[in-house]
């Protein structure tokens, strides 16, 4: 027996058979008495039942909020950090059961919800208790006599409607800088995750006050625009695709009120001839680097799902890289040795099918993979195997996001070529660049138009680093400190102290 | 023969023709990238802002389907197929046909050299 079939898949959590909305701190049944299942993607089956909510739902959770505001917005900065601690230590508890929930829910592999997902949503509700402790307005001397003061002021209810590629990490991105800031929120789930975010409300409902998060599922057409276009609702959180996107900010018109997009991208990863100079740890990073196109089964906006590679290399390079593929291993996403998991739905799998089935036809070359993988251990789960194309950066797939696990690879000779390729597409949220050469590499980053470019690494999400897209990949930035300042006012105290008339009137 | 870019599906037919019963006139717009993206978005005529610069298609069952100038770039080789699949799962758009458990999708083909000269706008 090899050591891989001694590992078993992990205990499955025990899940209610039917979940309610989160209202006002209390669990409440969707009015019209409407339910969806919810099926998981690892198998097909159905995990549990959750509410297929209407406007009526809306409307309560966004009083529930209003009325939540009037005291959580005189919370202290100490009440706020020490609540958004304790948030992080209840999830911490939960670990295990929170990341089987999100593997049955989204269908990634076990592994990455236990060492990314999870763990970066503790750390994203701590970093934003502990910068709120830190940081201050500004006052200015404008004169002997006058000050100015630069206030912050929460913005109210916001609204936040989360994708289903990060369900719990995507939340927590934008929870934790909206309750640090001393919002309440309605918080919409995307329709095929809706189940961990309900899990991770049942392991924090005692640590928040009644009405600041409050959850409604149900379908974008019902609850989505009435939600984004509540007058009570102050500000619009949205990751998505772009013409949602473009429907949020014609919402948002509606009432004045900032929105906040994060969209799609199409990530060039550009591999200068240097990283073969050694066969080192370095070059092994570099193949790993390229090979991140499969992290949560291509399911990322910022999937590095175009790699440029310097054509000197080309032939060594991925040869290297398909044997690395090669050893990604298919099957369980409760197993903790799988490496790559389940496409989110049934749809989503068709849409990735659809694309290969494109690439195939446009004449570019299929080096690896190209189909859908028959899982052995649930023959009715969406699974896919990680493919690469070779092509160019006019085909379709070089110009679409995909989402899936299927990476598009192109070569070039000069680097004036690279960042041409690299610029040449709709969108801007992420790149990469590898090179030995420091000089190159800062040429690169500076010269790609995207929000991160990740220099001698991909894939990495520190909470103290912003995110967020150039071009077509939205608007607003996400994580670090900064985010604060897109969930309240700025308020300017202009004080005088002189006592005399400005001699006007 | 003038070459259509846009064919439609009887089960997306159905489904359109109900959501016109519940909504009257429609349109299309084609999204772009990220979870729900690269499939057509269906509004109630009027809902939706259509971005000035985008490109008709054509008209899938009277209602006009558009999609981004940018993205036009990469799709006017493609021939587009509407259909419709269910879709028990849910999404995160606001497209109407998510409220009644369905999701329309675009099946695409590259057109044949025949097919691409014959196009009204290329």
């Amino acid at each position: 027996m090899s050591t891989e079939e001694k590992v078993l898949p992990l205990d499955r959590p025990e899940l209610k058979e039917q979940y309610e909305n989160f209202i006002g701190g209390e669990w409440i049944a969707p009015t019209n008495g409407k339910y969806s299942n919810n099926i998981s993607p690892v198998d097909g089956e159905i995990l549990t039942r959750v509410p297929k909510s209407t406007a009526e739902d809306i409307e309560l959770a966004v009083s529930a909020a209003s009325k939540a505001f009037e005291s959580f917005k005189n919370t202290t900065v100490v009440e706020r950090s020490t609540m958004l601690n304790k948030v992080a230590d209840a999830i911490e508890a939960n670990l295990e059961r929170l990341a089987i929930a999100e593997t049955l829910d989204n269908g990634k592999a076990v592994r990455e919800t236990m060492a990314a997902d999870v763990p970066l949503v503790i750390d994203h509700f701590r970093y934003f208790a502990s910068v709120i402790r830190s940081e201050s307005g500004m006052v200015a001397d404008l004169d002997p006599d006058t000050i100015s003061q630069e206030v912050h002021e929460p913005l109210g209810v916001v609204a936040q409607i989360i994708p289903w590629n990060f369900p719990l990490l995507m939340a927590a991105w934008k929870l934790a800088p909206a309750l640090a800031a001393g919002n309440c929120v309605v918080l919409k789930p995307a329709g095929p995750t809706p189940m961990s975010i309900l899990l991770l409300m049942e392991v924090i409902s005692d640590v928040l006050p009644a009405g600041t998060v409050n959850i409604v599922n149900g379908p974008g057409a019902e609850i989505g625009k009435v939600l984004a276009t509540h007058p009570d609702v102050k500000k619009v959180g949205f990751t998505g695709e772009t013409t949602t996107g473009q429907l949020i900010m014609q919402y948002a018109t509606e009432n004045i009120i900032p929105s906040t997009l994060e969209l799609g991208g199409k990530s060039p990863n550009i591999f200068m001839e240097s990283i073969m100079d050694a066969d080192d740890a370095f070059f092994d990073k570099a193949i790993e680097g390229l090979v991140l196109f499969a992290f949560n089964s291509g399911e990322v906006c910022t999937c590095p799902s175009r790699a440029l590679i310097q054509e000197s290399i080309y032939e060594p390079f991925m040869k290297r890289v398909l044997e690395r593929v090669k050893a990604i291993k298919l099957g369980d996403p409760l197993n903790p040795t799988t490496m790559m998991g389940a496409q989110c739905s049934t749809n989503q799998k068709e849409k990735i099918l659809d694309y290969i089935r494109i690439g195939k036809e446009e004449g570019a070359e299929c080096l690896i993979g190209g189909e859908a993988y028959d899982n052995p251990a649930h023959p009715n789960g969406n699974y896919i195997k990680p493919t690469i194309f070779k092509g160019h950066n006019k085909m379709r797939i070089f110009q679409e996001e995909i989402f899936g696990p299927v990476l598009s690879v192109t070569t070039f000779n000069t680097e004036e070529e690279a960042l041409e390729i690299a610029n040449d597409t709709m969108y801007g949220l992420g790149a990469g660049v590898w090179s030995r050469d420091a000089h190159q590499l800062h040429k690169f980053s500076r010269a790609i138009e995207a929000g991160r470019v990740w220099v001698n690494c991909y894939h990495l999400y520190p909470s103290h680093a912003s995110f967020g897209g150039y071009k077509k990949s939205g608007i607003g930035r996400e994580t670090h400190m900064m985010m604060l300042n897109s969930y309240r006012h700025t308020k300017n105290i202009l004080t005088s102290y002189n006592k005399n008339a400005l001699g006007f009137f | 023969m003038v070459t259509q870019r846009l064919a439609v599906t009887n089960a997306a037919v159905e489904i359109i023709t109900k959501l016109k019963e519940n909504n009257g006139d429609l349109i299309f717009n084609q999204s772009g990238g990220c979870c729900d993206g690269s499939a057509p978005m269906c509004y109630k005529k009027g809902d939706f802002y259509v971005p000035s610069r985008n490109i008709k298609l054509g008209e899938v069952c009277g209602c006009e389907f558009f999609i981004s100038a940018d993205q036009f770039e990469y799709f006017k080789h493609s021939h587009i197929t509407i259909d419709c699949k269910d879709n028990f799962s849910g999404s995160n758009s606001f497209s109407l046909e998510t409220a009644i458990d369905k999701q329309f999708v675009t099946v695409s083909r590259i057109f044949t050299d025949d097919e691409y000269n014959n196009l009204e706008v290329k």
